[in-house]
């Protein structure tokens, strides 16, 4: 039934993204100090009742590090998701503004996607030095020209459109015609950008915090539980392994259904 | 022949406004339709655009959309059509020709595709070949556009290319969707002729047009439809003189509108037309100074 | 027959413009990549003497750093260090890595010939099933084979590629021992020695999950691709003249599907190069990706610089083929153009 629905799905998806966020928030606020308490007596305990997720090599309880390591993902990829958002947008505003310009932008997005994700990601998080912050904008920084180039696009052929050339013929202001015939056209188009930003910033911060170039390894990151659990692999410790990313796969899922489903429906 | 009584068809839409984000409504697009075609004759099915003649030849075909409702019944040649026997009559006894030149692959040559008509009817691949190339043939396409990308058609012989696929088939029933739309005279009469044709040769044509002049020279009878609804059916040649053997004001309108019919405008109207007109000139005149 | 041999001079002439202005592109672009991660190594705040030194750090002292700074050009202004490395860079000397005691050059092209297979295996095996079950799954849209390899594909495509790797390992090395656990070949034999069915049994996994993670996006595109050809008229069409939903997209399908699956195929090198850099640290596969990641951590700025530009171009090269594929391909732009 719901097959042929797609506004209908585009909202159930987004009811349960919501739920998530805000059981995210929620479990933030009751977690307090518990990802960092050490057991001594619980070291590498695997799941049971008692430790649902078993423990790691400090006998601290991975799902409380697990739900911890997800806000601080979540946060991380708002942000940088948010940002790149801004960048693309501004930089495709600035592409429709004159032809130099427009040349500058395209090289530059030509240029960001020719190097391949993660490499330029480790440039530039070895440039800032590490760190969250580092992160947050090294991720934005290389995520935008996908977006940019699609608004870019857009905007061009906006600008081109017949009703705006007749808008702006009839002397509306220029505030009119950004107002009332290009956002309604790029707000759609940034909203589920942003969204299917979303998805790969948290993955490409996990990755690079993964190699060691990201948030630092004090932070319970999804990352940092990661490559924790690396070493231990060959013992057979496997919950360490299983449980942080299954966590990461099921947030970036959601948000990534919640994107295309937008999309469809919109 | 066929048969078709008490057909509606309903598609579903998003309406405006907030509640379309999980209502979905219903729009009716046929309206109850019964209608009777006969063995050997070219019905016409007349209407404006948006009166539901394609929708209702996609009926026939049962080529809908899945989310589609359709009420009523069907009969071909006394058996009664649903999905699964519309499956297997499709290109062997009922034919579509589309209103689209976009409906042919524009990644196949042209024979190979007339081929593919073929086999899909029933023949082995060798005949299939040879009777696409005899078809394409008898509608004057030669070597060269036998051996050609759709684009590099033109749009008359597109057309030629799709009524030779429904050619090949072999079938009974041939369904021609607006086959005269973007010709030429010449052209125009040379697919109508064609349409003739196979309705001599004992195949029973409908043929979807949207201008009663092009169906009058070739059809038998005609059906006016209007938003979904069936206005009238007639034979061709009730439509001559003033009309009155048409029972229906919309269809003595519909004919009477056509130019040869020395159609005079009622006074007012005129009068408000060349008001317009005057009020163009005047515009055009001031932007060009 | 005067006209065809004007029509092929005119495509040819046509074709060449387009290559020399594609090549054009490609050497600006390469030219700003260089000044970007140039100008970034320059930002960082890591000092390159002391990444120079290592662990020697504290036994240098101030004079030793000067001359060292000296020696290198740490000194200069960055414009002057920049066109100093440019010039090296074109006649074909990348620096020398120090992490690794080779020239980057050196470097790049052992490691890349160990990447390639790994790189080249995961790639095809994802382009060719990837299409397949892309063309299976949107075949039928809502049947139950769709509906398994989409959500197989909707999954592996949000799952990090090193917690697949990772999983891999667990599961197949690990706990069924099939597979070994590190590196190209067993430890504590040379190189040279290993044969190749042992390169294999390493090679497989890694080719394995690498391959998993790319058949997604692909599988995904086509899938969508498929769909939306059997809405279309030529669709219906043929479905008009009796033809199965197996006959209209084996016949039909595949031509329409195909070529956007081969531009996506060659538009996500980079894609799949970030995939081997993560999967070669778990895997701890002595390739390309394994020493981008030491040149980084332990601030090898040469081999860094070198890697992203050797990279840039595989990535550009790719981006090309995308571009030019639809020229040499498609019928309607070889003559529609004209």
């Amino acid at each position: 039934m719901i097959r042929h629905q797609p506004r209908l799905r585009a909202l159930l998806s987004a009811g349960i993204t919501l739920l998530l966020i805000m059981g995210l928030i929620a479990s933030q606020w009751l977690l307090g100090d518990t990802p960092q308490q050490m057991q001594f007596d619980a070291r590498l305990a695997p799941p049971s009742l008692a430790h649902w997720f078993g423990t790691d090599a400090l006998g601290r309880e991975l799902w409380a590090r697990t739900l911890a390591g997800l806000s601080i993902s979540f946060w991380v990829g708002c942000l940088a998701a948010l940002l790149s958002t801004l960048i693309a947008l501004s930089l495709a505003a600035l592409a429709a503004l004159s032809r130099r310009l427009d040349a500058l932008v395209s090289l530059l997005i030509d240029t960001l996607l020719s190097v391949p994700h993660l490499i330029l990601l480790m440039l530039i998080a070895f440039a800032l030095g590490g760190g969250t912050q580092a992160v947050i904008i090294a991720v934005a920084a290389t995520h935008w020209p996908s977006l940019a180039r699609v608004l870019r696009a857009e905007l061009l052929h906006l600008r081109q459109a017949p009703y705006v050339r007749i808008s702006r013929a009839l002397g509306k202001s220029r505030w009119f015609v950004l107002h009332s015939h290009l956002l309604p056209h790029l707000l759609p188009h940034c909203l589920i950008g942003a969204l299917l930003l979303f998805p790969h910033a948290i993955l490409h911060e996990a990755a690079l915090t993964f190699l060691g170039f990201g948030l630092s390894p004090s932070q319970p990151a999804v990352g940092v539980l990661l490559a924790e659990a690396m070493r231990y692999l060959t013992g057979g410790y496997w919950w360490l392994g299983v449980f942080p990313g299954l966590g990461l796969l099921i947030m970036v899922l959601c948000f990534a259904r919640l994107g295309s489903n937008l999309r469809r429906a919109l | 022949m066929l048969t078709i009584e008490q057909l509606s068809l309903r598609l579903p839409h998003y309406g405006t406004g907030y509640a379309a984000w999980w209502k979905r409504s219903w729009a009716t697009c046929l309206d109850n339709l019964s209608l009777h075609f006969l063995t050997g004759e070219v019905h016409a099915l007349v209407g404006a655009s948006g009166a539901g003649k394609s929708l209702l030849a996609y009926a026939i075909m049962g080529l809908l959309p899945a989310s589609a409702r359709l009420n009523g019944q069907l009969c071909y040649q006394g058996q009664l059509l649903d999905k699964r026997s519309q499956k297997t009559l499709r290109g062997r006894e009922l034919a579509l020709i589309p209103q689209s030149l976009n409906a042919l692959d524009p990644l196949v040559r042209t024979q190979r595709q007339v081929a593919w008509a073929a086999e899909r009817a029933g023949q082995s691949s060798g005949s299939a070949r040879q009777s696409a190339r005899q078809a394409l043939d008898h509608y004057r396409l030669d070597t060269r556009a036998q051996q050609a990308y759709a684009h590099e058609l033109s749009g008359g012989m597109a057309r030629r290319v799709l009524t030779a696929m429904a050619h090949v088939s072999q079938a009974q029933l041939v369904i021609a969707d607006e086959p005269t739309v973007g010709l030429d005279p010449h052209q125009r009469q040379r697919v109508l002729a064609a349409l003739r044709d196979l309705a001599d040769q004992g195949k029973t044509v409908i043929l979807i047009t949207h201008d009663l002049r092009h169906a009058l020279p070739i059809a038998d009878r005609v059906t006016i439809m209007r938003s979904g609804k069936l206005i009238e059916t007639a034979p061709a040649h009730a439509f001559q003189g003033t009309g009155r053997s048409l029972t229906n004001a919309y269809s003595q309108a519909l004919w009477l509108a056509l130019p040869d019919n020395a159609f005079t405008l009622p006074k007012p109207c005129a009068a408000s037309i060349a008001d317009k007109a005057a009020g163009i000139k005047a515009q055009q005149e001031i932007s060009v100074a | 027959m005067a006209l065809d041999v004007r029509l092929i001079n005119f495509i040819t002439q046509e074709l060449a413009q387009g290559i020399a202005k594609r090549l054009a592109r490609l050497t600006l672009v390469l030219l700003c990549v260089a000044l970007v991660s140039f100008g970034l190594m320059m930002a960082s705040p890591i000092d390159p003497i002391d990444a120079y030194l290592g662990p020697q750090m504290a036994q240098v002292s101030p004079e030793q750093r000067e001359l060292i700074a000296q020696r290198w050009g740490f000194d200069a202004p960055p414009v002057v260090q920049f066109s100093h490395w440019l010039r090296q860079l074109l006649s074909g000397d990348l620096g020398w890595s120090h992490v690794y005691n080779q020239p980057v050059s050196e470097v790049i092209g052992q490691r890349f010939q160990r990447s390639i297979a790994l790189l080249g295996g995961a790639w095809l095996l994802s382009a060719l099933l990837g299409f397949s079950l892309g063309v299976v799954a949107g075949a039928k849209e809502g049947s139950t084979l769709d509906k398994i390899i989409s959500t197989y594909a909707y999954i592996t495509a949000s799952t990090p590629a090193f917690w697949l790797a990772i999983l891999a390992v667990l599961l197949f090395s690990v706990f069924l021992g099939w597979t070994p656990t590190c590196c190209a070949g067993p430890t504590g034999i040379l190189s040279q020695q290993v044969s190749l069915a042992q390169r294999l049994h390493h090679l497989v996994l890694p080719i394995a999950t690498l391959a998993l993670l790319g058949i997604a996006n692909i599988t995904l595109h086509t899938r969508h691709r498929m769909l939306e050809f059997m809405r279309s008229e030529v669709a219906t069409h043929a479905f008009a003249q009796g033809a199965s939903r197996l006959d209209v997209a084996w016949r039909h399908g595949i031509r329409h599907a195909c070529l956007p699956a081969m531009t996506l195929a060659f538009a996500s090198l980079g894609e799949l190069f970030g995939g081997s850099i993560l999967i070669e640290q778990v895997f701890a596969y002595p390739g390309l990706g394994q020493a981008t990641v030491a040149a980084g951590l332990r601030s090898d700025i040469p081999l860094l610089l070198g890697i992203a530009l050797f990279t840039a171009l595989f990535v550009s090269i790719g981006n090309l083929m995308a571009d030019s594929l639809y020229g040499v391909i498609d019928p309607r732009i070889k003559l529609g153009d004209l």
